[in-house]
């Protein structure tokens, strides 16, 4: 008989640092598509956010919000306590200093090399000289067990390594939150899992809040503190991934019902699982 | 993308005298104004956006430098190839035309006039446009759809400021200095073909030249080429960095190759209407 067991996250749940990042009654329609009717989400300092949901819902587009890419037709973003509404030009940039962000296609340039790729934060935004930069990019290229690659190009890397350089860009400066867009999207599951270990260490050593959108459902419940669901323009749960499987909510329950097998509820509600 | 107002219309509206068609038309028509109003209002901010980060610091040479190389190194063969063969052609027309009237002493100067005022600045910006400003458009519409641009704002590095203004920069610099080339090389081959192979006297082809040509000419040339460089940047870069905004149309590939053929139609025709409006201005 197969039997699921209920997917946790590894690391203890974190307590709650305060607010960097607010959703509040969040709209947004494209046309007469209404993407987003009412959003409410809060990210903690240091704590992982985990939005899933159906392809095409919009995660991503909660994530643009976020990174003030894009304007809510109604509600508010408040990003490190400051209305997105009141940021513009230099005072956004000041806010946005504070974000690492690993894209769904990386959006690594490929014009440029792996060691400029992850430089280039560092040159246009800080004063460091050429051998602080170095220090910096060799030192996050080997966090991300990437060596010999900085003289390559984005198209000479392999996709789990493009995402790494991306990751090692993400970091370069210490960002106290970093934005994960689908992470792990057109990589097999060794490469997978060899980048949820990077997350997960460099987030341990280096202490950022991370707001990861995945449909890797469940493997990625493992890296949660807090799970979200998007389904209808609204969101869904908000617990510890465990609370989210046992959600009573129809919504969540036909989505983890979907995801993770119909054997799977029943071996819950039959308490066969730890 | 064309908006569509009609969730806008109160439900209680009626107009019984226009009926629905009608009224769906003046909405569709309304949509389609706004949105062109928004287009343009969102190239001249481009164009402010990119002038001001171009003009205050950090100044990044380098990069400008990659710039002057791209625009104007790269576009040398092309430009000092054409200039050769429009002076010639200038020669061989201009000494049919002169001979009919037995002037055939003023080829010099209908040459040297007809680059340094019209075909010079106009003919170099046209064939920019065909190397460096597709190049420029298609650069800027691949980095938006690859999230490059995003990635730029969200590392909080000013796009207008890092890839727009050197591009301005640099064409700025390159693009006048290609058409004074474009004009010397002209005047060379309009001296080839009319004194070497028609055989105009030599002394009539320069002393006419040079007591023809003042230096408002040459400055026609060259507040037309600066113009041009902003025209030619300004179009190009701006198609392709608004290319997620096309809608529909902005998408993979072919929304790139749209992209670049609207910028240099767009551009094109902007330099030759620039070119009107400013000799009657000048004249």
């Amino acid at each position: 008989m197969t039997t699921a067991t209920l997917v946790v996250a590894t690391h203890p749940p974190a307590a709650l640092g305060p607010p960097v990042i607010e959703l509040a009654g969040v709209e947004k329609s494209f046309g007469k598509q209404h993407v987003l009717r009412g959003v409410d989400l809060v990210v903690e300092a240091g704590m992982t956010t985990v939005i899933v949901g159906p392809s095409g819902e919009g995660k991503s587009v909660i994530l643009k919000h976020m990174l003030g890419l894009l304007r809510p037709d109604r509600g508010a973003v408040r990003l490190f306590g400051q209305d997105l509404a009141h940021l513009r030009g230099r005072r956004l940039r000041e806010v946005r200093s504070h974000f690492g962000v690993l894209f769904q296609s990386v959006a690594l340039f490929d014009s440029l090399t792996v060691f400029d790729n992850v430089a280039l934060p560092l040159r246009e935004r800080t004063t460091a000289g050429d051998a602080e930069v170095r220090r910096r990019v060799l030192d996050r290229l080997e966090r991300m067990d990437l060596h010999d690659v900085e003289h390559k190009f984005p198209a000479q890397l392999s996709g789990g390594m493009q995402k790494r350089v991306g990751l090692a860009r993400a970091l370069v400066l210490d960002p106290d939150v970093v934005f994960f867009d689908e992470p792990t999207t057109g990589l097999d599951a060794a490469r997978t899992n060899e980048i949820y270990r990077l997350f997960y260490r460099s987030q341990k050593a280096l202490g950022y809040a991370a707001v990861i959108v995945s449909h890797d459902v469940p493997k990625i419940f493992k890296l949660a503190d807090r799970v979200v669901l998007l389904a209808g323009g609204v969101l869904h749960g908000g617990g510890s991934a465990e609370a989210f499987q046992r959600s009573t909510d129809p919504v969540v329950r036909r989505f983890v019902e979907t995801t993770m097998g119909h054997l799977y509820i029943s071996d819950l509600e039959e308490g066969m699982t730890p | 993308m064309a908006h569509d107002f009609s969730d806008r219309i109160p439900a209680g509206l009626g107009l019984p005298a226009l009926g629905p068609r009608p009224l769906r038309l003046l909405v569709a028509a309304g949509g389609a104004a706004l949105d062109r109003l928004a287009r343009l209002g969102r190239f001249g901010t481009f164009l402010v956006q990119t002038g001001a980060a171009t003009l205050t610091p950090p100044y990044r040479p380098h990069r400008v430098v990659e710039q002057i190389h791209f625009i104007g190194v790269r576009s040398l063969f092309v430009i000092l190839f054409t200039g050769l063969f429009t002076g010639m052609v200038l020669a061989l027309q201009g000494a049919y035309t002169l001979r009919k009237f037995g002037s055939e002493g003023l080829l010099g100067s209908a040459v040297a006039l007809s680059l340094l005022r019209e075909l010079g600045p106009t003919l170099t910006a046209l064939m920019v446009i065909g190397r460096a400003g597709s190049a420029i458009c298609a650069e800027l519409a691949i980095m938006r759809n690859a999230e490059q641009i995003d990635a730029l704002e969200c590392m909080a590095i000013d796009p207008f400021r890092y890839l727009l203004a050197p591009k301005l920069l640099g064409g700025l610099i390159a693009i006048p200095l290609l058409t004074c080339l474009y004009d010397v090389v002209g005047i060379g081959g309009g001296y080839l073909v009319g004194v070497g192979l028609l055989g105009v006297n030599e002394g009539a082809y320069f002393q006419g030249m040079a007591s023809s040509v003042a230096w408002v000419d040459v400055q026609m040339g060259l507040v037309k080429s600066v113009v041009f460089a902003v025209l030619v940047v300004w179009i190009c870069a701006a198609k392709g960095y608004y290319l997620h905004l096309a809608g529909d149309r902005g998408f993979g590939a072919a929304g790139v190759s749209r992209a670049t053929t609207s910028a240099v139609v767009l551009a094109s025709v902007a330099i030759l209407v620039g070119d009107y409006l400013i000799s009657a201005v000048l004249l």
